[in-house]
């Protein structure tokens, strides 16, 4: 995996690929590609089979047929952890924090896969693992609690947090794996109108910073934030792919509005 | 021997014998920390250890070293228990698990019957000298005192092992919310190996040293269900907990046996840490230091 991708080349290609849980097909056939530097969305209905997409790139599920491609080489056959290792992070759309720990240490478990330090030497906690500590405690200070604005909270309980924070923290998490490909599953879900809006900043940073330059791909129902945010969008709908495209073309298209049943202005979609 | 002393006797001896019960205690709290399994072969394991390192020392190998070799089969048989028996578990209710560590120990019992038999064995020649330290006016048998250093020495390397790598905070996690640990790089399948490796040591060293003071039989296993008070008055998943649970429920132990066994003759220091552990469960639930669940509404 040591190739560098450059900006706008294919960082992701998921090649038809089909999953289905007894009889119920969640996906069938769903191709796209997630270029270097984009944000690309994944839209759908309720049950289009977006998380189980979402789960089958970081490799919770294993797709029956068809190929996930990262960075030219296949896949599939990894497990998530070592999808973690080799740059893929994500946020989950049910929060799934450590609850019982502080913000600090979900966040330094994001650091896992940076600390090579070995059983033994970590043991004895001498030279290289102690630097790495302070090299780890460094980045997450300075890099992602400034960057998330969550510094009044580093030492609270993650599960006595009220949801909007929740949802920060685990961007925190997902970011303090310092990933290359970030899988945010519903990040504005149950957050009220100023959090959207920090959200929003938030992953905009994340994608455009020069610091960061992550590519994210974004499964989200807000079509306000998805149209603004995105520079492709592809849309499920019952496990199959319908369209795909810039949002331009995605919001004219008719077989999209169709399926959003009625809803005439993407726009309105926010309660 | 007068009041006082008995009474600091009584307590060194109970903190003694409680170093090995919190290191014990320790091993079975990993396996609960990381994967919510209740570990019912913990007893299993400690005799399995035991035999290992009574085995090698039979043979003439030195005392330190037939540990030494008893905590590398330990090693070899943890992982080998978690690939064989528990990987495929994964994933299934915590419940099932549970009942094949019952499984698991029957097996091992069975196991240790028919290879070391059913007859007591001691180390022979002793490993300590008989002739007891003298601290001031207590005496102490020096298996005693050196069992408790080296369950100490050991409690701290486990310690500072959970306290300054990244594998404390993952095992942790792991029992936490494993979908969200794998995503993040942690691979699941090595913590519970590391665990079940980990509970195999501790029970192990625990086994081999408390059979130095009583001899070795299969009641030795006996030890993996007193861990059970312990680990329910430190909070099922604390590791400090675990330790003053350990110490606690040794000197409550001896504390009943010395003074409680002329009004209740019979057992009563075997059944007191029990007896304390339902009454101690009705007013703390969730032990002195576990994770009280926090609900919200």
């Amino acid at each position: 995996m040591a190739q560098d991708i450059k900006e706008g080349e294919e960082l992701l290609r998921v090649d038809n690929v089909h999953m289905s849980f007894g009889k119920v097909a969640a996906l069938s056939g769903v191709s796209f590609t997630v270029r270097k530097g984009e944000i690309h969305s994944i839209i759908g209905p309720n049950g289009a089979g977006k998380t189980v997409m979402m789960n089958c790139i970081n490799g919770l599920y294993h797709p029956q047929r068809g190929n996930i491609i990262y960075k030219g080489e296949n896949i599939n056959r990894l497990k998530p952890y070592q999808r973690a290792q080799i740059g893929i992070s994500r946020t989950f759309q049910k929060i799934e924090l450590f609850s019982g720990m502080t913000v600090l240490d979900n966040i330094r478990l994001g650091r896992h896969i940076h600390m090579k330090t070995g059983i033994v030497s970590g043991a004895l906690y001498v030279g290289k693992a102690s630097k790495e500590e302070i090299e780890n405690r460094a980045f997450i200070e300075e890099e992602i609690i400034d960057l998330l604005e969550i510094e009044h909270i580093r030492d609270k309980i993650v599960g006595m947090l009220p949801y909007g924070l929740q949802k920060r923290v685990e961007l925190g998490r997902a970011l303090a794996l310092d990933p290359e490909l970030l899988i945010l599953d519903e990040p504005l879900a149950g957050l009220n109108l100023e959090e959207v809006e920090d959200m929003a900043r938030f992953i905009l940073d994340v994608n455009e910073e020069e610091r960061w330059k992550v590519t994210c791909i974004l499964v989200e129902h807000d079509m306000g934030v998805v149209m603004d945010l995105s520079d492709s969008v592809t849309v499920l709908n019952f496990g199959e792919m319908i369209a795909d495209g810039t949002p331009d073309e995605i919001q004219s298209n008719p077989e999209v509005i169709k399926a959003y049943l009625g809803a005439e202005d993407l726009y309105v979609s926010r309660a | 021997m007068s009041q006082t002393n008995l009474f600091f006797m009584t307590l060194t001896t109970g903190l003694m014998v409680g170093g090995i019960y919190a290191l014990v205690a320790l091993g079975w709290v990993i396996i609960y920390k990381c994967s919510g399994v209740l570990n019912l072969a913990m007893g299993e394991l400690t005799i399995i250890g035991a035999y290992v390192t009574l085995t090698f020392y039979q043979m003439g190998v030195p005392f330190v070293l037939a540990v030494v070799i008893s905590l590398i089969i330990g090693l070899v048989l943890g992982i080998l228990t978690e690939r064989v028996f528990l990987d495929r578990l994964i994933g299934e209710p915590i419940l099932t698990v549970i009942m094949v560590t019952v499984g698991l120990s029957f097996f091992f019992r069975g196991l240790v019957e028919f290879i070391w038999g059913t007859n007591t064995r001691v180390f022979q020649p002793p490993v300590f000298p008989l002739k007891p330290v003298k601290i001031g006016f207590l005496v102490i048998g020096s298996v005693y005192l050196w069992s408790f250093v080296t369950a100490i020495v050991l409690l701290l390397i486990l310690v500072a092992f959970f306290q300054y790598t990244r594998w404390g905070l993952a095992m942790q996690a792991t029992a936490d919310d494993e979908m969200a640990a794998i995503s993040l790089g942690v691979s699941a399948r090595f913590v519970y190996a590391a665990a079940w490796a980990i509970a195999f040591m501790a029970a192990g060293v625990g086994g081999s040293l408390l059979g130095n003071i009583n001899g070795l039989n299969i009641s030795v296993s006996y030890l993996g269900l007193l861990v059970l008070p312990a680990v329910v008055l430190g909070g099922l998943n604390s590791i400090p907990g675990a330790i003053v649970g350990g110490l606690a429920i040794g000197i409550l132990q001896n504390f009943a046996g010395a003074y409680l066994d002329q009004y209740f003759p019979g057992g009563v220091k075997q059944i007191f840490p029990f007896v304390f552990m339902v009454v101690f469960l009705l007013f703390k639930p969730y032990g002195l230091w576990g994770w009280e669940r926090i609900e919200r509404v």
